[in-house]
């Protein structure tokens, strides 16, 4: 039984793996506190798009993936933060416009490859089995990067999440804080696409901290349970994926839709009269 | 003499085309409160949003304690907006929003400390807010809310005090705590800068009143303000233009 039980242990690449899966769960449920109350979903889900061309140009340059994802989604980021506070077109049509382009750019120049590249592939769906030493040191390094900067960012974040015109006015910096926020998100993005894939890493920014702010009503709390959740998804959702034979990202992502659907639930079960 | 809190001359604020602010001058004193009446769209909040840094003028000359806004140390202004300005249903309770007052002042690296926590206590005594401390903020009522709102710009312990339109829709007792709270705070030297739609209590609140319709129609003693022509003009303004512009102060 317990053999059974640490089986996937015996294998150096999944030991990798779940130190990823940890890592990634808790980072992305973390700041997904933010992304969820601050109504940042789309612009999650966007920003992972747009990395993939990153992705490609690196790959055709010889470069690493990592670096060419950072850039693009950082600009990208960047630009999404200007375009929010300047343009006259509404946000969601911006972002529609701009994420979609760049991902379509990236698919198109993989597509013109001579040899369809699976290994590109890969970051659309996410293969957490292949993060290699180097990966996951990078993965560690930035994940504490940014986990340093959102401890120091708390308040003003915190503030500005609930009411950035009031939070300016006092003299909070909030484009800065904006610009700030919208770099890590596009940093954390960057460090999770090996683990989860685009496609599905913008399910592990909101589904945790949507299910813990179903449980509680201070943002403190709701922050730790969500990274909670987000940590015990990844790291149960892959150990599912191990022995039912499933990809790694959409088990996680699945886990962390049914644990969301529970604490709906079980608030609904509070709520209900004894 | 001291510098006055709030200096404007020939401040002129434009959203996109339409002209919101035409050549207001207005002074404040420190320890002295100046109320803000005009019809809807008078451009009453785009000239507390200016004076907070939060829009940008055209032109002319915006000085708070003789520098702009946006260049005064964190803290100095606290604004308090209308209560539909936020989203209710964030996880929060009175306390953790009182206490973001103390935020602008703190840095990365401080703990909140018992200054700051005496502060907050305080804030939420002087709104009767003590009770309510661990209540979730969407379990308040409208009054309730505008005290959390008060109560966080207390809490901030500001040189210069902006409120928007603070009495509408309050109960009558909270009005006139507010009223009290806001006299006591002038009485100790601070300078408050405040909108409102209630002219009949004019003279219990404010040292001085301006009437707004993008120009200064009349500045002065509140009594001397209201048995002038420029008070029936708004009331004629309110009936025949008031609602077609009703939507333009949010643009």
């Amino acid at each position: 039984m317990i053999d059974t039980l640490l089986a996937p242990f015996h294998y150096e690449f999944m030991r990798r793996a779940f130190v990823a899966a940890l890592v990634v769960g808790t980072l992305c449920s973390t700041i997904g506190t933010y992304v969820v109350l601050r109504k940042l979903s789309f612009i999650g889900d966007g920003l992972a798009h747009a990395s993939f061309a990153g992705i490609v140009v690196a790959y055709l340059r010889g470069l690493d993936y990592y670096f060419g994802a950072a850039v693009v989604t950082v600009l990208t980021a960047l630009g999404i933060g200007y375009v929010t506070r300047r343009a006259r077109i509404s946000l969601d049509t911006a972002i529609g416009v701009l994420f979609t382009g760049t991902f379509a750019f990236g698919v198109f120049l993989m597509s013109r490859l001579p040899n369809y590249s699976v290994d590109l592939q890969g970051f659309l769906f996410g293969n957490i089995l292949a993060v290699s030493r180097g990966d996951l040191w990078l993965i560690v390094g930035l994940a504490a990067l940014v986990s340093i900067c959102i401890t120091l960012l708390y308040r003003p974040l915190l503030y500005t999440s609930f009411d950035p015109v009031v939070a300016q006015a006092s003299g909070i910096r909030a484009e800065f804080i904006e610009y700030a926020l919208l770099v890590l998100l596009a940093l954390t993005i960057i460090i999770s696409l090996e683990s989860v894939g685009i496609v599905l890493v913008a399910a592990l920014l909101v589904t945790p901290a949507a299910a813990a702010y179903q449980l509680t009503r201070s943002f403190t709390r709701m922050m730790v349970i969500s990274a909670f959740i987000g940590a015990a998804c990844a790291v149960g959702g892959l150990y599912v994926s191990y022995y039912v034979h499933a990809a790694s990202g959409a088990t996680i992502v699945l886990v962390a839709t049914v644990v969301f659907f529970c604490t709906m639930g079980f608030k609904r079960l509070r709520r209900a009269p004894a | 003499m001291s510098e006055p809190a709030v200096r404007i001359r020939e401040l002129t604020v434009c959203y996109e085309r339409l002209l919101a602010l035409d050549r207001v001058d207005l002074t404040l004193e420190q320890g002295q409160a100046i109320g803000i009446v005009g019809p809807n769209g008078s451009g009453k909040s785009t000239l507390l949003k200016t004076v907070a840094g939060l829009v940008a003028p055209h032109s002319g000359i915006l000085e708070v304690f003789g520098t702009a806004p946006r260049k005064l140390p964190p803290g100095t202004i606290a604004y308090v907006p209308q209560v539909e300005a936020v989203d209710w249903t964030f996880p929060a309770s009175v306390y953790d929003v009182v206490a973001m007052g103390r935020f602008p002042r703190m840095s990365p690296f401080a703990r909140f400390s018992k200054r700051d926590r005496e502060a907050v206590a305080g804030a939420l005594e002087a709104l009767r807010l003590s009770d309510l401390r661990n209540r979730h903020i969407s379990q308040l009522s409208g009054g309730q809310q505008q005290r959390v709102f008060v109560a966080r710009a207390i809490a901030q312990e500001p040189r210069l005090l902006l409120l928007d339109e603070p009495t509408t829709g309050v109960d009558a007792a909270t009005e006139e705590s507010l009223r009290e709270l806001v006299r006591s705070l002038v009485a100790q030297g601070m300078p408050v800068l405040m909108t409102t739609h209630d002219l009949d209590r004019a003279e219990d609140w404010f040292d001085s009143l301006i009437v707004l319709d993008r120009r200064v129609l009349a500045f002065g003693a509140p009594g001397e303000v209201l048995a002038s022509g420029a008070y029936a003009g708004i009331r004629e303004h309110v009936h025949t233009h008031g609602h077609a512009r009703a939507g333009e102060e949010r643009a």
